[in-house]
């Protein structure tokens, strides 16, 4: 079920990467003036030690985007667990206007019995659980980035108030660690890391011993080489009763990468095209959307016309 | 602290209390087969843990794990010898099929099995809700890393014990089982992840076999060998994982255990290919309140679990008389020989 039952609707994910204060502040100033997605998410989802860094503009960020009409959705730590870590989630429940979004399950306590979203990265695969967390108050949830299509068109109508979130723009991301692999590829600990993870605003491209791009690090998350690109696939997600789609942020101009999602979602433009417009924006990119094909994600397959 | 030393009543004023670290710790040890359970238990096992023989357990591997009928035999069998079963059905249903996990859980209480290890939200909700009686560990699959998490399972599941994801120091141990009314398990030797485990979908995006939906990760029906020229290759599905001279020992090329390069540099990124061992930290992991050590390894063969429960059992035996821990006879058994105290010690991160 959707917002208004029937007009799917999309979600600019929280940025995963360590993107400088000034960077974001802008980059979400832009998104309120002019991205068509109605949900953004705000704050750090991966690694507590950038959050110093930026909190300060948060507020300002969170207040922009409402006045711009946007749903705010502030997301929790994925794997919280330091004493200040787990203080986090205190800090999202506690403000106004806001939906919070659980990233770990140590956010359950806090989150049950009010509206509250479902990151993708807590392990919702099923009707068994999709009913537990419904009663508890989640309104919307994010399907983990490797569910198939399969499950979740066998999931969907099990559904009963949640909106359902289908992964469909950016690296997806595959692994959290108690390892920074940012700061142990550049030989520092993780404890004087020197935040070298905010060279990489895209991630840290990992390649195979023969040169093939495979994964992208990202302090203690590990992501795919590929963007997960679903603009082909939107129809056919929609018509299995999903009713929302996450687009990740990345460094390229993702005003456009979400009116291009807009744009089919409407039928305004044809996945064709909406592919083209997509690959026009990230050149050097590779694409794909093996998982919800229930292939290797690492796969693009081509999908046929509805 | 666990739920039994919280819950025992405070020693009258002339009965010195107990010193935590001296208690026994439980040693659950992996039967990856009828024939590796009852090696286990003949080489010292107090408690073995399996699974059932499809996509409900984490080590679904082909001829691996245990029918209905061989796992109640397994039961009756280990508790003759005063063993305890602990039954993993630790993947997550699939979505409109839930009934093989359902079953799973049903057949655990049905043949008396002392405890079901569980990761899903909802089969833990089934099982607590049809199964009352019926004791419930957290899986490691879970990935339960910190005292609000734990308490949640607990309040609203009655889990008794957590296996505690391998992300966490000794230190940090000992704060939580300060922190949660439940029982702690952790890993003390074999095979190690890296990253936290039921989160993890590399396996996933590089062969389409997942961890958490099918029960596999980096399996062997996506690994193939290469030898050119001097050198010999691992790959999983279409990604070169590993390259060696020919003559050096290949690992198996787990996902994360590959070299791979990044900036420039080439190298073991993720991890290097050692197993786990704590055998040397039992002390401290037995003072920071751990109930159970688990030793990883279904997948291994008869006489590796014969081995490596033969030597734990020596060195929680020892730790108990209050004698140091011959490491020596767990360093032959490690994979590639070499061995890490992985998250453990803080410095490893």
């Amino acid at each position: 079920m959707s917002d208004d039952a029937t007009r799917p609707t999309l979600t600019l994910g929280t940025v995963l990467f360590n993107w400088p204060a000034d960077r974001l502040r802008d980059f979400y100033a832009r998104i309120a003036d002019e991205a068509p997605v109605e949900r953004v998410c705000v704050g750090e989802a991966v690694c507590s030690k950038r959050l110093p860094f930026y909190d300060e503009v948060l507020p300002d960020i969170v207040e922009r985007l409402k006045a711009s009409g946007k749903t705010v959705i502030l997301s929790s730590l994925m794997l919280p667990t330091l004493p200040r870590e787990r203080a986090m989630i205190d800090g999202l429940v506690a403000t106004d206007g806001v939906l919070v979004e659980g990233n770990d399950i140590s956010t359950f306590s806090k989150l049950a019995g009010k509206p509250h979203a479902i990151g993708p990265f807590i392990n919702v695969y099923n009707e068994g659980t999709l009913a537990f967390l419904e009663k508890q108050g989640a309104v919307h949830v994010a399907l983990p980035p490797e569910m198939p299509l399969t499950a979740m068109a066998a999931l969907a109508p099990h559904a009963k108030t949640a909106t359902l979130e289908a992964w469909a723009f950016g690296r997806a991301p595959l692994a959290i660690s108690a390892r920074c692999y940012h700061a142990r590829i550049h030989g520092v600990s993780k404890d004087s890391c020197q935040f070298v993870c905010n060279q990489d605003l895209d991630g840290l491209p990992v390649d195979t011993l023969e040169g093939r791009p495979f994964l992208a690090v990202n302090g203690v998350q590990t992501l795919s080489d590929a963007y997960v690109n679903l603009i082909g696939d939107l129809r056919g997600l929609c018509a299995r009763g999903i009713g929302s789609f996450r687009l990740s942020p990345h460094t390229c101009d993702m005003v456009a990468v979400a009116q291009a999602f807009r744009d089919v979602l409407d039928g305004a433009c044809d996945p064709a095209e909406g592919e083209r417009r997509i690959a026009a924006l990230l050149p050097q990119a590779r694409f794909a959307n093996g998982f919800v094909h229930g292939k290797p994600g690492h796969q693009r397959i081509a999908v046929a016309a509805e | 602290m666990t739920a039994a030393t919280l819950a025992s009543p405070a020693p009258a004023a002339n009965t010195p209390a107990p010193r935590p670290w001296t208690k026994k710790l439980e040693l659950v040890c992996p039967a990856g087969t009828p024939a590796a359970m009852r090696a286990a238990i003949e080489a010292g096992a107090d408690s073995v843990y399996c699974g059932f023989a499809d996509e409900t357990n984490a080590r679904n591997f082909p001829g691996l794990n245990f029918s209905p009928t061989e796992m109640a035999d397994a039961i009756a069998y280990a508790h003759k010898r005063n063993v305890k079963v602990l039954v993993a059905v630790n993947t997550f249903p699939r979505a409109g099929s839930p009934g093989s996990w359902h079953k799973a859980i049903d057949t655990i209480a049905a043949a008396g099995g002392d405890a079901a290890i569980v990761a899903d939200i909802g089969l833990l909700d089934y099982a607590c809700e049809k199964h009352p009686k019926l004791r419930l560990h957290l899986s490691v699959q879970a990935a339960a890393a910190s005292a609000d998490s734990i308490r949640y399972y607990v309040e609203r599941f009655g889990v008794k014990r957590v296996v505690l994801p391998r992300v966490l120091t000794v230190a940090e141990i000992a704060a939580l089982n300060k922190e949660i009314p439940c029982e702690t398990e952790v890993f003390v030797f074999g095979g190690l992840c890296v990253m936290a485990e039921g989160r993890c979908s590399l396996s996933s995006y590089a062969t389409g076999c997942s961890p958490n939906m099918n029960g596999v990760c980096s399996p062997p029906s996506h690994v193939a060998y290469h030898q050119e020229g001097g050198a010999f290759s691992s790959r999983l599905g279409e990604f070169l994982i590993n390259k060696v001279p020919a003559g050096v020992p290949m690992p198996y090329p787990t996902l994360c255990k590959g070299r791979f390069t990044a900036n420039g540099e080439t190298s073991h990124i993720f991890e290097d290919p050692a197993s786990l061992d704590a055998s040397l930290l039992i002390p401290p992991l037995a003072e920071a309140g751990v109930t159970a050590l688990k030793i990883e390894g279904r997948q291994r063969s008869r006489s590796y679990t014969d081995a490596v429960v033969r030597a734990l059992r020596a060195a929680v035996d020892a730790h108990a008389r209050g004698k140091p821990i011959d490491s020596r006879a767990l360093m032959s058994l490690s994979e590639g020989a070499t061995t890490t105290r992985g998250a453990y010690q803080k410095t490893w991160r």
